[in-house]
């Protein structure tokens, strides 16, 4: 059926900001969608609380509001903008679960608005755990034995019935927080009661816990009429128990003989069928490792994060294609964009394997647990591809930025026999590792299959590695050993490494790779096993000697390229000036998120429109620039030195672009520069000298520019020493940073022990540094230098003070608490810290204002997390500009000016949010080290407006009676009373812990007197009590300890959080929501902004 | 131990040797079915063909004996990426090797896969020999090579009887695959399968109610005296089902002509447009010649399934009979089994 004509205009919900469970796969699938749209004309409206994404770009859509994902806002712009259509299945759980609010309180019918995609029915049959049972017993479709239920008692009933382990996993909720496994009715008890609270409709499905059989997931597609194919099979590699998005993933399926993977495929088709799904689709499946037995798991029906690995995974661009089938097309109408003669309606066939390997916050989060269960963890992934799974491992593992190049890591090396049996019996982040040790000690494939339940079939993959290792450390080693090796994924540094203790092999690595033994050959991902031939230019990286055949498919594209330059007339040319590589950012991790993607992806567009062949080298399958036709050739390999240098060795750019991929890039720009790379940009002397803090101190001095006193150590000692001789409070932090990795405020010699005895854990390559704590007001700017002239799109200042990670603070935009004279001041300072760093383009910089005088945090010479919301609300498109003066055009004459620029009508506020339901035993109050996973974007007329919405868009409730909580440490009593007593002026109920409570009825503030937690010989209500009883309505809570998790303060914060109260673990912050609840405002009355009209 | 593909045109792939020693000529094809390889080695179409498996990682759920289509191995040799010595499925008995070794199978590993698949492709299908000594290959010999009768070899020597059912179904085999058989079988059918070369008469004797022409290897048009054979027992006006080959055969027996694709549709995921509804089906093929869409006589015969993706003839139906036919495999085995409502179509016209 060709596209239904009558759809002209397109609602279009985002996700909403990263959080656990739902990243960045979202901004990929929304600008796949925005696409697909606008090639049929159609008109674009967009919604997305997140300012980070592509999608939000003013080139995505023709109306684009940056507004809170609430019912009332989606419905406001629905009645001001008057789509005709809504598409549903593309913005994740969040837009999914807007859409049928919409479609059941019916706003959509009697606002004569369609919803695109499939129907409520569907959604609701393959959402509803009861509707969903009810029709996979209607098609025969095994479900795991499973009851819904509303109430702890009938859970502990139910299991009572079907047996223990049982999963409790609540309703419509994100990555299946707040689920869990019970195996006692104790612990059922508590799960079951998180579980009910954690889902919208207050219910949850108890299951009979399948844990140990394989987890089997299939990709769908179905269009309107009914034709339907699976896009790819994935098999985890960690068994049914551990969430999917926790787990190793291997694409295709492995261990599956054809008439298993028929069954489950065929039982895939008839399920997305029965729930007459239309577009996208995941099914989740537990088979029975000895038997034909399976079970059905869970299906989403929608686009997924399974759905964006599928798609880098095989080349199918599976949200495009839903968008198409959304609009009325059917399959077999739909071209298939990589080969350009197929269609839509086939089913990929590879001839290679693609591991998906999660990136997990716990190196950050040393408290949090690390154990893998029903919920997940995991904030990103990598995915690598080869044509083998131990190199495809070893690629996805390296790539993973953990810090190890193979499998045998020496954390776990230290354990003893007993420890390592012990820790492997859990499920976590390390289990590979664990594993791979195990297997080293030579404890027997078999023996580790019954422990951990992993298919022999990776097990024996992976002694196959532990074999070769061994193989380089004792035997005579010969070129066909090397080669063997390269095949298996080792770098030659990693080989050397491991041949050090046999100094005869190290010398013949040494020489084979001088010798250029074998070189990569890099394949295309074409969607179809090289059946038919493919134009895109999608590659990567296998080992292939030449007499074996090995062909690198790259060649014939590099060829093209220098025929383009013979022939200019011909305008299919792709270059005439030249290669540029742009090197992404990795996984998405906390510090590092999808803002770097975007600025990456604004830097290929940039470079494209200049003329030149832009390459593109990333791993993360989450994001837009891992889309095959964004650069002229994407590269998807780990972004490590050989890797990156294997492909400069072969693209011999022009120059290599790191400004753009976070500290990913960065922290190979020194490879880079060893290695007679032209960095386009900032040069590697330059980065160093901003990341090492005695050359940069000595910059600062020599420029006469202020900054915290400072000391660096190495030990314990000397930190002691350091700390005592600056004066508490101090900073800790170690040099080379992303969004203050282990960063504390050390108030005490104990803090400062805690600290170092935490950190030299690990080796540490570079010294920690002290620094004096100055508190003050925090100013952020991104500024771009040419060399001679500087622009400043605009000054941030935090609503916290420093001590909060600025990626966790507010921030807004343009600053309100600073004056011309101090504005000028900045100005000045920013740019003699560019021309004295000698800087090219883009530069990142964080001062502290105290008293009148500017203090340098750190500068940062690339791209920085507030790029694409300072570009949006500025209308300075800052990555352009920075790559444009990088290639040695001039700001003057780029047409934005010079200095600080003009300042915008509104103001801009960026909230950050958090995902601490999902990370059990970490301290929600914010510090130095960044928590936040992703952040949202008020825009309003006035400041209050601006952070009203963007506190609304960050989920905060801010109701407006109840109890409010406060405790607070020390430090914070002076601020205390005036916050107290305006919290009982506007009518709240105060309550708070005996120290704080002193304080606050000294002023006249009536507080009642409670404890965190509940006391034995207390018939007093504990704050605890008060948060499941619902009277309390907010909770104040700094402590100057914090971090463990046994600490009350903790427990109560977690608590409070978990239970989904506005919790305030800053006064900065507090100050900011009295100022909007005072205003009383509401969101019917905010501003709606199109920020296409800025 | 060093193993040489050479092909008929000169190139040369260095690989390591697997499965049963010695040197093997053949028609080099490849498939980009990513599971199944058991139901592909026991498929008798691949005669005289040495198969190239796309997907890298073979064997890795090892050796099912209740997955095999025959109690054979179809193909002259094997030839993959590379061969998975600790192969893990609860029904596994052995390893892929040691499967190739006990079937006198010459395997070829540890080569470039894809680059041999692209050279396929652009150059057509091609002649090679699998060697220990490249030294020694007459290269004229390898591209004169053609596997004569393969359908003789591999169809079955003497009539035999599967099934217990009510309908009484005369199948010819041509390289039959057996889940052809059971496909019929499980709807109720008793099953003669006859050798190739029977008569009209005695494929008659039996007294069937309808005809089912198998899949097979080989060139079509090099059946004379089986389309000789099609030919009369259409006269009888018997429902007929064909599947690859005996579609083909049947095409011919009809008039219609058949070409060599230049590298043939292998694997599991080939999309086939249903035109009577519209509707596309995702397809097992094995095939390396097609009926031309010119040669089909619209009198005579419609279309009723094309490749979604090269528009080559997948099934037709003829007029005015009980007959169809699908180049495609509705069987599945290995692949998809979306299509089997075909053999209920089949059954319906033997229960009018």
């Amino acid at each position: 059926m060709p596209r239904n004509q009558s759809i002209k205009k397109v609602l279009l919900i985002g996700s909403g900001p990263i959080v656990i469970g739902q990243a960045a796969e979202f901004d990929y699938a929304g600008v796949q969608a925005c696409r697909a749209l606008k090639e049929e004309g159609i008109e674009i409206v967009l919604v997305n609380s997140n300012p980070a994404t592509i999608m939000t770009d003013h080139i995505m859509a023709d109306k684009i509001y940056i507004e809170p994902l609430t019912l009332t806002t989606i419905e406001r712009i629905i009645e001001l903008e008057k789509p005709d259509s809504i598409l549903s299945g593309l913005g994740g759980q969040t837009s999914l679960t807007l859409c049928m609010q919409l479609a059941h309180n019916g706003f959509l019918e009697s606002h004569g608005v369609r919803l695109l995609g499939s129907s409520p029915e569907t959604i609701d049959k393959a959402e509803d755990r009861q509707l969903f049972k009810d029709t996979m017993e209607s098609i025969n479709q095994p479900c795991i034995p499973s009851e819904v239920v509303t109430s702890v008692e009938d859970a502990l009933n139910f299991a009572d019935e079907i047996g223990y382990p049982v999963i409790v996993r609540p309703a419509f909720t994100l990555g299946g927080s707040g689920g869990g496994i019970a195996d006692t009715r104790e612990k059922l008890m508590s799960t079951a009661l998180n579980g009910l609270k954690q889902s919208p409709i207050h219910q949850i499905l108890v299951e009979k816990c399948v844990s140990g059989w394989k987890e089997i997931e299939f990709e769908v597609m179905r269009d309107h009429i009914g034709n339907a194919i699976t896009v790819c099979s994935m098999e985890n590699f960690d068994p049914v128990g551990v969430h999917t998005g926790d787990s190793i993933v291997i694409a295709p399926t492995v261990t599956l003989a054809d008439k298993e993977y028929q069954m489950l495929r065929s039982a895939a088709l008839k399920i997305i069928d029965a729930l007459n799904i239309e577009g996208g689709c995941n099914c989740q499946f537990a088979l029975n490792p000895d038997s034909f037995e399976y079970a059905v798991i869970e299906v989403n029906p929608r686009v997924s994060r399974s759905s964006a690995l599928a798609s880098k995974a095989t080349g199918y661009p599976i949200a495009k294609v839903a968008t198409k089938i959304a609009l009325g097309y059917n399959l077999d109408e739909i071209k298939n964009a990589v080969t350009g003669t197929t269609y839509a309606a086939f089913e990929p066939a590879i001839d290679y394997v693609a591991v998906k390997f999660p990136k997990w916050p716990f190196e950050k989060f040393v408290y949090a647990s690390r154990t893998l269960g029903t919920q997940m963890k995991a904030t990103g992934e990598v995915m690598s591809i080869s044509d083998s799974f131990e190199s495809a491992i070893m690629k996805a593992v390296r790539g993973a930025e953990l810090g190890f190049d193979t499998l045998h890591v020496p954390f776990v090396q230290e354990l003893s026999d007993e420890e390592l049996r012990a820790k492997l019996m859990e499920p976590t982040d390390i289990r590979l590792f664990l594993v791979y040790e195990s297997l080293y000690r030579g404890v027997s494939v078999d023996e580790l299959f019954e422990i951990t339940r992993i298919d022999r079939w990776f097990l024996y993959k992976l002694l196959k590695l532990v074999n070769y290792e061994q193989l380089v450390t004792s035997y005579s080693i010969t070129t066909e050993d090397y080669i063997d090796g390269k095949k298996l994924g080792y770098t030659d540094a990693s080989l050397i490494k491991i041949a050090s203790k046999n100094p005869a092999n190290s010398s013949k690595l040494i020489k084979y790779k001088r010798q250029n033994i074998i070189n990569p050959t890099y394949k295309m991902v074409d969607t179809c096993s090289g059946e038919f031939a493919a134009t895109t230019p999608y590659f990567y990286a296998t080992y292939n000697s030449p007499e074996s055949g090995g062909e690198n498919e790259v060649l014939p594209f590099l060829a093209s390229d220098i025929m383009s330059t013979d022939n200019p007339s011909d305008n299919k040319l792709m270059s005439t000036k030249g290669t540029i590589i742009v090197l992404g950012s990795g996984p998405i991790r906390i510090g590092q998120g999808i803002e770097f993607d975007y600025a990456s992806v604004h830097c290929v567009k940039s470079l494209r429109d200049l003329g030149y062949t832009v390459v593109t080298i990333n791993n993360n399958p989450e994001t837009v620039s891992t889309d095959f036709d964004i650069s002229d050739r994407l590269y998807f390999e780990p972004l490590c030195a050989e890797d990156v240098m294997n492909i400069i060795n072969i693209e011999k750019p022009i120059g290599v672009v790191v400004a753009f991929g976070g500290q990913t890039s960065i922290k190979l720009t020194k490879v880079l520069n060893d290695n007679h790379v032209n960095i386009i940009g900032t040069s590697a002397d330059s980065i160093d000298m901003a990341e090492d803090r005695e050359r940069f101190d000595a910059l600062l001095t020599e420029l006469n520019i202020s900054k915290a006193n400072a000391h660096t150590v190495m030990t314990l000692d000397e930190a002691l020493y350091a700390a005592n001789d600056l004066t508490y409070p101090v900073l800790l932090r170690p040099s080379y940073v992303i969004g203050g990795q282990n960063m504390t405020i050390a108030r005490s010699d104990d803090d400062v022990k805690e600290y170092m005895n935490i950190i030299l854990q690990h080796e540490i390559d570079n010294p920690v540094l002290i620094d004096k704590y100055i508190e003050g007001m925090e100013i952020e700017v991104d500024s771009i230098f040419d060399g001679e002239d500087l622009l400043i799109p605009g000054i941030m200042e935090h609503i916290e003070r420093t001590g909060i990670h600025s990626g966790d603070s507010i921030a807004v935009y343009p600053a309100q608490d600073t004056d011309e004279k101090i504005e000028q001041t900045i100005v000045e300072t920013t740019k003699k810290l560019c021309k004295g760093l000698n800087a090219t383009g883009i530069v990142n910089i964080q001062y502290i204002v105290k008293d009148g005088e500017l203090y340098v945090i750190e500068v940062n010479p690339r791209a920085s997390r507030t790029v694409p919301y300072l570009s949006k609300v500025s209308g300075i498109p800052m990555v352009d500009i920075a790559i444009k003066v990088s290639l040695g055009m001039k700001l003057r004459d780029l047409g934005f000016g010079t200095g600080l620029y003009r300042k915008p009508d509104y103001i801009a506020v960026k909230v950050p949010v958090f995902s601490f339901a999902k990370l059990s035993g970490l301290d929600t109050q914010l510090g130095p080290e960044m928590k936040s996973t992703g952040e949202v974007l008020g825009i309003g007329k006035t400041l209050t407006e601006a952070i009203y919405k963007g506190f609304v868009a960050a989920s905060y409730v801010m109701k407006k009676d109840g109890g409010v909580f406060i405790s607070v440490k020390d430090s914070d009593k002076p601020e205390i009373a005036e916050i107290g007593k305006q919290f009982m002026d506007l009518g709240y109920e105060i309550y708070a812990t005996d120290g704080t409570a002193e304080v606050l009825i000294e002023n006249g503030v009536a507080a009642n007197v409670v404890t965190r937690l509940p006391k034995e010989d207390s018939n007093i209500k504990s704050a605890m009590e008060l948060i499941e009883d619902g009277t309390l309505s907010y909770i104040i809570s700094t402590s100057s300890k914090g971090r463990l998790p046994e600490r009350e303060s903790v427990k109560l914060r977690r608590h409070a959080t978990i239970a989904g109260i506005d919790s305030l673990t800053s006064l900065d912050t507090v100050n900011a929501m009295l100022t909007c609840l005072r205003k009383n405002l509401s969101e019917e009355e905010t501003s709606l902004v199109d920020i296409n009209t800025l | 131990m060093n193993k040489y593909l050479i092909l008929e045109n000169g190139m040369t792939f260095k690989g390591e040797g697997f499965g049963a020693p010695g040197d093997v000529t053949a028609e080099i094809v490849f498939t980009t079915a990513m599971t199944g390889y058991l139901e592909t080695l026991t498929d008798k179409s691949y005669a005289g063909q040495a198969i190239v498996q796309t997907f890298p990682l073979i064997g890795n759920y090892g050796i099912i004996p209740e997955d095999v289509e025959s109690n054979m191995i179809g193909t002259s040799a094997y030839i993959v990426r590379e061969w998975c010595d600790h192969p893990s499925n609860f029904r596994s008995t052995r390893d892929l090797d040691t499967y190739l070794k006990s079937r006198g199978i010459v395997g070829l590993c540890k080569i470039d896969t894809r680059a041999l698949t692209r050279v396929l492709r652009e150059h057509g299908t091609m002649n090679g020999i699998i060697t220990d000594n490249p030294s020694k290959v007459d290269l004229s010999l390898v591209k004169s090579y053609k596997c004569e009768n393969p359908v003789s070899h591999v169809s079955t020597k003497e009539m035999y009887v599967e099934g217990t059912g009510s309908h009484k179904v005369a199948l010819l085999d041509f390289g039959m695959k057996e889940n052809i058989c059971r496909c019929l079988t499980d709807r109720d059918c008793t099953v003669y399968v006859f050798p190739s070369n029977s008569t009209v008469d005695e494929i008659l004797s039996v007294n069937p109610d309808g005809i089912f022409l198998s899949n097979g290897p080989g060139d079509p048009q090099d059946n004379v005296e089986i389309i000789e054979t099609i030919k009369k027992l259409l006269t009888y006006n018997y429902p007929m089902m064909g599947i690859c080959l005996g579609h083909q055969l049947l095409a011919l027996a009809h008039g219609f002509n058949t070409s060599k694709l230049k590298y043939g549709h292998r694997g599991a995921n080939q999309p086939v447009r249903y035109l009577e509804t519209g509707r596309t089906f995702i397809s097992s093929q094995n095939h390396g010649y097609a009926v031309v869409n010119d040669s089909i006589d619209k009198a005579i015969a419609e279309p009723l399934f094309e490749n979604v993706n090269d528009g080559t003839n997948e099934g037709l139906k003829y007029l005015n009979k009980p007959v169809f036919s699908v180049q495609f495999h509705p069987e599945a085995c290995a692949g998809p089994k979306d299509t089997s409502f075909l053999f209920d179509q089949f059954i319906d016209y033997l229960n009018k």
